[in-house]
């Protein structure tokens, strides 16, 4: 089966520093992938390179069969901002309106955008005046209301309250049953267990490559926090010091 | 370029504008105070037989003056602040061109311009009895094409900008040369050579002097029309170099 993603020897720097060392890695369509990892590396450099916004050193990403960034890529790929990036000077609805249109989607469906977040009830409120969770829900709003067929979403359940959280990786599931491919980043490994598949990357290197289940079973625990300490150590090219800061 | 996205992008930043009450109410108010402290400057000095009284040489500047300077800091910030927060780069993940955007802040940061200009010109005719041989309608119109020049220049300044503080740094840069040399304060024709070229490559330069045929002429003159020509060539110019500046892809 083709891949919804398709990352090939990608080498990013970032100023002088390089953040990804030739990483090769897929995507599967139609469900969750989780991008799981301590903060500092590389999740928000791949996927802003999957997005197209990322300027990369070498390598190539190919997403729903074209070069990563293709003008006709943009209508069928929505992205969600690890910092929520709405306009806190408009309200809920007004920004899940302006997203929708630039999608060539109507008010109807950007109703329903700000409805499955959760936000129906603060839908008339100034973003500038939610909670940071709210706030962050309301940005996710805008990157679904254009029904994209591949979602990228950096850090979406930061800030939720448990029972919230819950919804939104049910949510996910249900986009992912309905066809839609999602790449989703966490660095807290219990929403891991949650995903179809994952890509595990550390200093900008991939880890792990597989189901949950898989990583689980190659690394011989049922802790998944464990399981990717253990592949870590097993990896063993990378000591500890430096950049990253685990978590 | 897509005139839904462009339409739609417009809207927002003026919802955007009309959410800020206290933007709205100085852009309204501002000129009009201003015009007053320029009527009472003025007001007991000599008119010179034959001229226009100073304070129709200077408000007749100002209506232009003004629009321009305020939309090129209200553009700096507004574009810095797409930078900052984020949307900028998620735009830049959407279907959106990137002209439609400059488009889209050109046309409505020219909207409220044009309102402002309405407003400002109403003050200076009817409260303070500014006389124009021309139409004030074309005053207006003018004002109108240099807020414009401000939104197309803040636009391009802001690309070179990574805070707030440099962006306003830009405004002494910028914009104050062109008023300095645009004939407000010196003629153009009594400047020494040198400062006279460079008034030539300035757009503010010409604004001002489509101003100043309006002042003293009935119908719309050729050097109006050259002037107006002159203006849009720039906001065409600053409008492309913007765009070649916005890179969707960043380090």
């Amino acid at each position: 089966m083709e891949h919804a993603i398709a990352v090939r020897d990608l080498v990013v720097e970032r100023g002088r520093r390089r953040v990804l060392h030739g990483l090769t890695c897929s995507v599967p369509r139609g469900a969750v992938t989780g991008l799981l990892g301590p903060s500092g590396s590389g999740k928000t450099t791949l996927m802003r390179a999957v997005v197209g916004v990322q300027t990369v050193r070498s390598g190539s990403v190919t997403v729903l069969g074209r070069p990563a960034g293709s003008s006709t890529l943009r209508s069928r790929v929505g992205y969600l901002t690890q910092a929520p990036s709405v306009y806190a000077d408009l309200s809920v609805r007004q920004n899940a309106r302006y997203f929708a249109a630039l999608h060539g989607r109507g008010r109807a469906e950007a109703d329903r955008a700000v409805a499955d977040v959760g936000l129906a009830e603060a839908a008339t409120q100034l973003v500038g005046t939610l909670s940071g969770g709210q706030r962050s829900r309301a940005s996710l709003a805008c990157a679904l209301v254009g029904e994209p067929e591949l979602v990228v979403l950096d850090e979406p359940t930061v800030g939720q309250d448990p029972v919230l959280r819950a919804d939104l990786w049910a949510r996910f599931h249900a986009l992912a049953a309905a066809g839609t491919t999602l790449l989703v980043s966490s660095h807290v490994m219990d929403e891991a267990a949650r995903c179809d598949r994952l890509l595990l990357i550390r200093r900008g290197r991939l880890i792990a490559d597989d189901t949950p289940d898989a990583v689980r079973a190659a690394a011989g625990v049922d802790d998944l926090d464990e399981a990717f300490l253990r592949l870590i150590r097993a990896g063993g090219a990378n000591p500890a010091g430096a950049d990253g800061d685990p978590s | 370029m897509n005139p839904r996205i462009l339409a739609a992008t417009t809207g927002r930043i003026l919802r955007q504008l009309r959410h800020d009450r206290r933007t709205v109410a100085l852009l309204v108010v501002v000129p009009g105070l201003l015009l007053t402290i320029v009527y009472h400057m003025y007001v007991d000095q000599p008119v010179p037989p034959g001229r226009p009284s100073p304070f129709d040489r200077v408000a007749l500047i100002m209506l232009g003056v003004f629009p321009f300077l305020i939309m090129f800091l209200v553009t700096s910030i507004a574009m810095l602040r797409e930078r900052t927060s984020g949307t900028l780069e998620r735009l830049l993940t959407t279907p959106l061109n990137r002209l439609d955007l400059l488009f889209a802040y050109g046309l409505a940061f020219g909207l409220a311009a044009a309102g402002q200009a309405a407003i400002a010109s109403a003050v200076a005719y009817w409260v303070f009895g500014l006389t124009t041989a021309g139409n004030s309608a074309l005053v207006i119109a003018i004002a109108v094409v240099d807020a414009v020049l401000g939104v197309a220049l803040g636009l391009l300044c802001s690309a070179f900008a990574r805070t707030e503080f440099q962006a306003v740094q830009f405004m002494p840069v910028v914009v104050v040369p062109q008023l300095l040399l645009c004939g407000l304060f010196v003629a153009r024709g009594q400047m020494a050579g040198w400062l006279q070229a460079v008034s030539d490559v300035l757009p503010l330069s010409y604004a001002v002097e489509a101003l100043q045929e309006v002042g003293a002429h009935a119908e719309p003159t050729a050097t109006l029309w050259r002037d107006l020509a002159v203006v849009a060539g720039a906001v065409v110019l600053a409008l492309v170099l913007a765009a070649a500046t916005l890179r969707r892809r960043s380090g």
